[in-house]
């Protein structure tokens, strides 16, 4: 029952893939991104002063050639900070600048403000600090063993998985570690910070949640959040990292602003960037899973321990959603999944594209898989006898129904469209033919919940004015990151007044102008604003249709918005006409939408209830061919088939799969994030860190996004959230790799295989394999 | 102290934007063409993604005049690891250049927007001047090379398959009818000086104008910089100034200034050099001159080496080989250099000059230690000799890293092999990465010369190879990697050179 819009023919209406909202802009050069605005007039430009040391105290900070470098107005430390020395959001555990304990290499202790950038960043380097090291702890193992938790262990159970593993035919045990993942948006963190009269602070900051940053800032400071005004009219990339931390970047401009009464910009560079913001968390996960003869999963055990690093930052949440996604698809009969949330003297990691998500469903795609090569049948099989049934098998292990499955639908279509089972056999049939190059096969399925699983965040705000020549001016609490959220919303808006999309001006993010909106993450950014934008735009619809009613006496039912126009009775007006008869009337133009996701509840003490009000589904198959001799590897062809509900831009939404895709091939083959014995991070910059380039892309790329698929629950257009979903699609590529590697013994053994999947660690699990070392 | 100098030297850099000359007295020598764009014109469309050439946010792209073929050729390059003074004589496009004064898009972006090539947008402007240096060069690109245009430029958002598709779509838009009304920019493909329209001979004209003959000297709080036209001048003014820094490509040394903000005093740049650049044939030798660019130096390896194709594809990206120059990358001695393995082993010489003096030295022996070569003091490096290919030998490059395009190697391997009746009768093994130089495998080498070149010899030839080194152990690789795929580069070399059924390598499998 889609709501589909019959004979539309305004310009971008919903359903329309039309192009990006600032394309034209980026195409030319000419979108503002913060580094872009014009700078005021002698700004400052800051810079940060970072530990050398993973976990120490600090004896001194000699700051005297700090201060007597060129061009050098200010520094400060956390002496200098008249409000609270804290950045974060949930636990105050992350000074802005360390007063006498750091806890990781590259934790900021002073800042310098300077004449130029150059000056700034070169002064920085520039102090002396006198430390006394402490044991630094470094990895989650070390961590587990230490009992060293940022936040409380937590234990999500449901039936008795120790009986049920007992009495299992089968039994399988086992450990995999998994990587974690910088974010690389192409813009590094960037705030400006600009003095407005009184004391009051203008931001301008890079970030996904303007209204933390209003916080953070104002607390900094020592002010209140009416003081503060913070905008971001788009990110150069965000990916769930510029949801937390641009407030340490936007709090050190503003000290550094309120001390020097200048602008100041802070811009880290991309080394900075990389060792001072926190990444997407790594994982040791261990396993324990009893299962019969088909691979029904009977009973499972999953300790997740992941590496939250230094503070709390968004880890309890992260580290829930792991927890939640450790089902993917599978009903879990019996499960107990521990969650360990270890405190590491690394940088805080924080959210990154799934938060948390996509390592929970890693855990449970690499159990699936080792049981099929356990039993010596094809994974698939597995999969599909542990999915989800529709009206059975459909309780979550937190006791959410799933009522809204489609995987078994997805993939019996990806199945037969890709010739899944053809190409098993002849890969197979190919790997007993090549000694050096072994190909391999996955398909993969992707569960992802939608909703923020702190239910009080699923709120969302919208402005609308209708300016007298008809036009329009949009503006919601969500952010633009490159993922088409302007676009969408503007849509929604054209579609409801019937408008053309270019009549709609979609304006910066603005804490002065929508209030208190939740950070724009959880791929809830077109569900919440979109409703919330719709919402304001039909409260003046609802007005513009009573005074229609009254001016032309007619009957409200007459009053109909098309095609850019508005028909009353048997005469047509254009819009911008009817607007200005009714500005003439003193009829308000403007309005605030508001929306709250309903049906969701949630009880975080027991793990229980529906945190999700609905699911988005999807599911790849890919094939790789890895050399045994020096692990390299290559992406042969995949084939996606992507739920988005009735897609309100399937331009867009295609984008955002491709692109999530192509971000979790990244995470799990090259994108390996290294540190030095002394907690120093080596790959901190695109020469030594790699994500996945042109050429990695498959030429046999085959995308699709499921059609006829509107969403159960009443979503604005019954679309469905794509922002994160799509990255668990690249799970079929790390277990291509994985029956590739396995493979070199005909696939009778079964690979131990961590992630990311290099060239050294999959050379690494070949040799395993070859000396029997795994089983 | 600054040097002596001849009586016409220039004190003035010009180069063109917009179409207009700029000319530019007073500037610092290593300020970034980057900062120089964003800071001091407010021209911000071009982006800062890394500052260390890899992400290709910042590239732009330069025109030049050339003989070969006789025309303006376009390039691209990252502003900023490039140095302002570098733009000398050259003309200067950046994404602000494209659009027509009409608004209409160019052909380039108009392609980006139609197939919903930008998310986020960061990296727009960087693809839209790789793809419009690949639309002024070739004309109906394959993926493949495409791929390699696009290789310098990272996109986080669209998965590039739409950036992919606008780079065959860009040339859909060019009607041959309107091509006098069109700007020369829009017309695709490199044209020849004798076919070139209105526009674009007024270009020439005004480039030709300001050839950046002479010397130039610039100097700025303290710092000096040297451009030279010949390597005469080149060879006089290191002898005056001897710790000055050659500065050929700048793709190394940019990084010092952007990453390790290092401060140089004094800076020869050898880019104004022709006679530098100069790569020639005779009946024994491939000559190459060291100021040559990657770029060019290519097609001729190629044509002779064509085994050396992949290697120097793989070799940093277009924007990075458009300025990297060959005797760069020799001098730098950098222990994952990529050109110096294959050079060692396909015996290489290098002509290094001091002044008037002149003195021929093996590649293989250039190299002492960590980042330490044979040159003396004001001594550089004026050509590279590559003997021509003896018919006998089999030669063959493996480079290893995390990922195919763009990268450093974990570990590069070069072999070249003769046999006579199948017995080894010369070998020459160097590898790269596993050393603190670019290194020969001696131990190998002495295990395989005079053997059987079969199952027994390799495996013989292998364990000595674990005796010739020694590797560490960093972000790219551990030692235990690079030790184990060392040999196993070497048993791949063994199964190529069998020139059998088996399939090697997984970037050629399927294509
Ligand atoms: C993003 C990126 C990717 C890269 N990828 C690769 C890669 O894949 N493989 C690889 O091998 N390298 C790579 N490099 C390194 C670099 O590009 C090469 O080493 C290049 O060949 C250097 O040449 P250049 O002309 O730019 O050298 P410059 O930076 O100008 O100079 C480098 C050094 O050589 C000296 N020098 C230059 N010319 C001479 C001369 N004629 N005589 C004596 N000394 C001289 C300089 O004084 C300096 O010490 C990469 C660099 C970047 C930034
Ligand atoms: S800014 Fe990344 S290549 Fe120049
Ligand atoms: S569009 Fe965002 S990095 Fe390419």
């Amino acid at each position: 029952m889609a709501v589909k819009i019959a004979n539309s023919t305004i310009r971008g209406g919903v359903g329309a893939s039309h192009p990006h909202d600032s394309a034209r802009l980026h195409v030319t050069g000419g979108a503002t991104y913060t580094d872009d605005i014009p700078e005021p007039r002698n700004i400052l430009h800051a810079a940060l002063g970072v530990s050398s040391q993973p976990h120490a105290r600090i004896i001194s900070i000699d700051l005297e050639a700090v201060l007597a470098a060129p061009g050098v107005v200010a520094v400060i430390t956390a002496e200098h900070i008249p409000g609270e020395n804290n950045y974060g959001a949930v636990v105050a555990d992350d000074p802005i600048l360390a007063p006498d304990l750091v806890q990781y290499v590259g934790q900021p202790i002073f800042a310098v403000a300077a004449a130029t950038v150059d000056q700034a960043r070169q002064a920085a380097g520039l102090a002396q600090v006198e430390y006394a090291a402490l044991p630094a702890i470094l990895d989650a193992e070390t961590a587990v063993r230490e009992k060293s938790f940022i936040l409380p262990s937590e234990t999500l159970r449901t039936g008795d998985s120790r009986s049920a593993i007992e009495l299992a035919p089968h039994r399988l045990q086992g450990k995999v570690n998994l990587g974690g993942q910088d974010q690389f948006y192409l813009e590094g963190q960037i705030a400006l910070a600009i003095p407005r009269e009184g004391g009051d602070l203008f931001i301008y900051s890079s970030t996904q949640h303007p209204g933390e940053i209003q916080h953070a800032v104002a607390h900094a400071i020592g002010r209140q959040a009416k003081d503060v005004v913070v905008e971001c009219r788009r990110m150069g990339g965000a990916f769930g990292g510029k949801e937390s931390q641009p407030a340490l970047i936007a709090a050190v401009a503003a000290l550094l602003a309120q001390k020097t009464g200048a602008a100041v910009k802070l811009r880290l560079d991309r080394d900075a960037d990389m060792i001072v913001t926190g990444k997407r968390h790594d994982f040791v996960i261990d396993y324990d899973v009893g299962f019969d003869d088909r691979g029904v999963i009977l009973g499972i055990n999953f300790c997740y321990a992941s590496r939250c690093g230094m503070s709390a930052d968004l880890s309890g949440a992260i580290n829930d959603r792991t927890m939640f996604h450790t089902d993917n698809a599978y009903f879990l009969s019996d499960a107990t999944i521990e969650s360990h949330r270890c405190k590491t003297h690394t940088v805080s990691n924080t959210a990154f594209r799934g938060f948390g998500g996509p390592q929970g469903m890693f855990g449970i795609e690499y159990v699936v898989d080792e049981i099929a090569r356990q039993l010596q049948v094809d994974p698939l099989d597995v999969r599909k006898v542990n999915f989800y049934g529709s009206d059975t098998r459909n309780v979550t292990p937190y006791k959410q129904i799933v009522d809204d499955n489609i995987i078994h639908e997805i993939v019996d279509k990806l199945e037969a469209s890709s010739d899944y089972r053809q190409r098993r056999v002849e890969i197979a049939q190919w790997n007993r033919e090549n000694d050096v190059l072994k190909r391999g096969i996955a398909l993969t399925p992707v569960k992802f919940g939608i909703s923020f699983t702190a239910t009080h965040l699923n709120q969302a705000g919208a402005l609308v004015h209708i300016y007298t020549d008809g036009t329009v001016h949009l503006n919601h609490g969500g952010t633009e990151m490159g993922q088409g959220l302007f676009t969408k919303v503007a849509q929604v808006v054209a579609e409801e007044f019937q408008i053309d999309i270019d009549q709609i001006k979609v304006t910066a993010s603005d804490t002065s102008k929508v209030p208190n909106a939740s950070a724009t993450a959880a791929s809830s950014g077109s569900d919440l604003n979109g409703k919330a934008a719709q919402r304001a735009a039909r409260k003046i619809k609802k007005r513009l249709v009573k005074f229609a009613t009254e001016h032309f006496s007619v009957s409200a039912k007459d009053v109909i918005f098309a095609n850019n126009k508005v028909t009353v009775g048997e005469q047509s007006l254009p819009f911008q006409e009817l607007i200005k008869l009714a500005y003439m009337a003193r009829t308000s133009l403007s309005s605030t939408g508001f929306y709250r996701t309903p049906r969701i509840n949630y009880d975080r003490s027991t793990f229980s209830g529906r945190p999700f009000f609905y699911f988005a589904y999807g599911a790849a198959v890919s094939e790789v061919v890895i050399d045994t001799l020096t692990g390299e590897n290559r992406l042969l062809r995949s084939d996606i088939l992507h739920d988005c509900g009735d897609s309100l831009n399937p331009a867009i939404d295609l984008g955002q799969v491709e692109g999530g895709f192509v971000q979790g091939v990244g995470w799990l083959t090259s994108e390996e994030l290294w540190w030095n014995q002394d907690g120093v991070l080596k790959t901190h910059a695109p020469s030594t860190y790699k994500i996945p380039t042109s050429s990695d892309v498959p030429d046999d790329l085959r995308v699709e996004l499921l059609a006829d698929s509107a969403n159960r629950e009443k979503t604005i257009y019954r679309s469905k959230a794509v922002g994160e979903p799509p990255l668990m699609l690249a799970l079929s590529v790390f277990h291509a790799i994985k029956d590739a590697v396995a493979g070199v013994t005909e696939g009778k053994r079964s690979p131990h295989l961590d992630a990311p999947a290099t060239p050294e660690t999959i050379l690494t699990s070949i040799e395993n394999l070859s000396v029997g070392l795994d089983q | 102290m600054a040097a002596k100098l001849p009586k016409d030297v220039r004190k003035t850099i010009r180069f063109i934007l917009d179409g207009e000359i700029v000319e530019l007295r007073n500037c610092d020598p290593t300020r970034t063409v980057l900062q120089y764009l964003r800071e001091d014109l407010q021209r911000v469309g071009t982006k800062e993604g890394c500052a260390e050439g890899d992400c290709g946010a910042c590239t732009v792209v330069i025109g030049e005049l050339v003989s070969v073929p006789d025309g303006l050729q376009l390039r691209a390059i990252n502003s900023c690891i490039q140095f302002l003074p570098t733009l000398d004589g050259k003309v200067l496009f950046t994404i602000e250049s494209l659009a027509a004064e009409s608004g209409e898009l160019h052909p380039v972006q108009q392609a980006m927007v139609e197939c919903h090539g930008s998310q986020c947008g960061f990296c727009t402007p960087g693809f839209v001047m790789s793809l419009f240096a690949l639309y002024k060069s070739a004309a109906h690109p394959d993926r493949r090379e495409i791929d390699n245009a696009l290789a310098g430029n990272l996109c986080r958002c669209t998965g590039y398959r739409p950036i992919v598709d606008a780079a065959r779509k860009m040339y859909d838009y060019h009607s041959t009818e309107n091509k006098d009304k069109s700007s020369w920019l829009s017309v695709p493909g490199s044209t020849v000086l004798d076919e070139l329209s209105v526009t674009e001979a007024q270009q020439v004209d005004k480039l030709r104008s300001i050839a950046a003959t002479g010397t130039l000297h610039l100097e700025f709080d303290g710092k000096q910089y040297y451009a030279p036209d010949s390597i005469e001048e080149l060879a006089a003014l290191l002898r005056q100034n001897p710790d000055a820094c050659i500065l050929s490509g700048g793709t190394d040394i940019g990084l010092w200034v952007t990453k390790q903000h290092r401060h140089l005093a004094s800076v020869i740049y050898t880019g104004n050099i022709q006679s530098f650049k100069q790569i020639s044939v005779s009946a024994s030798h491939l000559t190459i001159g060291a100021g040559a660019p990657i770029s060019d130096v290519m097609p001729m390896l190629s044509q002779y080496f064509p085994e050396l194709d992949e290697l120097f594809l793989r070799f940093a990206s277009p924007p990075i080989r458009n300025a990297g120059t060959l005797g760069g990358n020799i001098a730098n001695a950098s222990p994952i250099g990529d050109s110096m393995p294959v050079l060692i082993v396909l015996g290489a010489e290098l002509l290094l000059r001091s002044g008037d003096n002149n003195r021929v030295i093996a590649l293989d022996d250039f190299y002492l230690d960590y980042q330490k070569t044979a040159l003396a003091r004001g001594e550089f490096v004026q050509e590279v000799r590559i003997p021509l290919p003896a018919t006998d030998a089999t030669v063959r490059t493996y480079k290893l890293s995390k990922r195919f395009d763009q990268d450093i190697s974990a570990v590069c391997a070069a072999f070249s092999v003769a046999f006579n009746e199948n017995i080894v009768t010369n070998v020459r093994i160097a590898y790269g990465g596993m050393a603190a130089i670019p290194k020969r495998a001696v131990k190998c080498e002495l295990a395989l010369l005079g053997k059987q070149w079969d199952d027994a010899g390799i495996l013989e030839a292998v364990s000595a190879l674990d005796r010739d080194f020694a590797p560490l152990t960093d972000m790219r690789a551990s030692d235990g990697y690079r030790r184990n795929a060392a040999a196993n580069l070497l048993r791949r070399f063994y199964i190529d050179s069998k020139q059998g059924e088996t399939l090697t390598n997984v970037y050629h499998y399927g294509r």
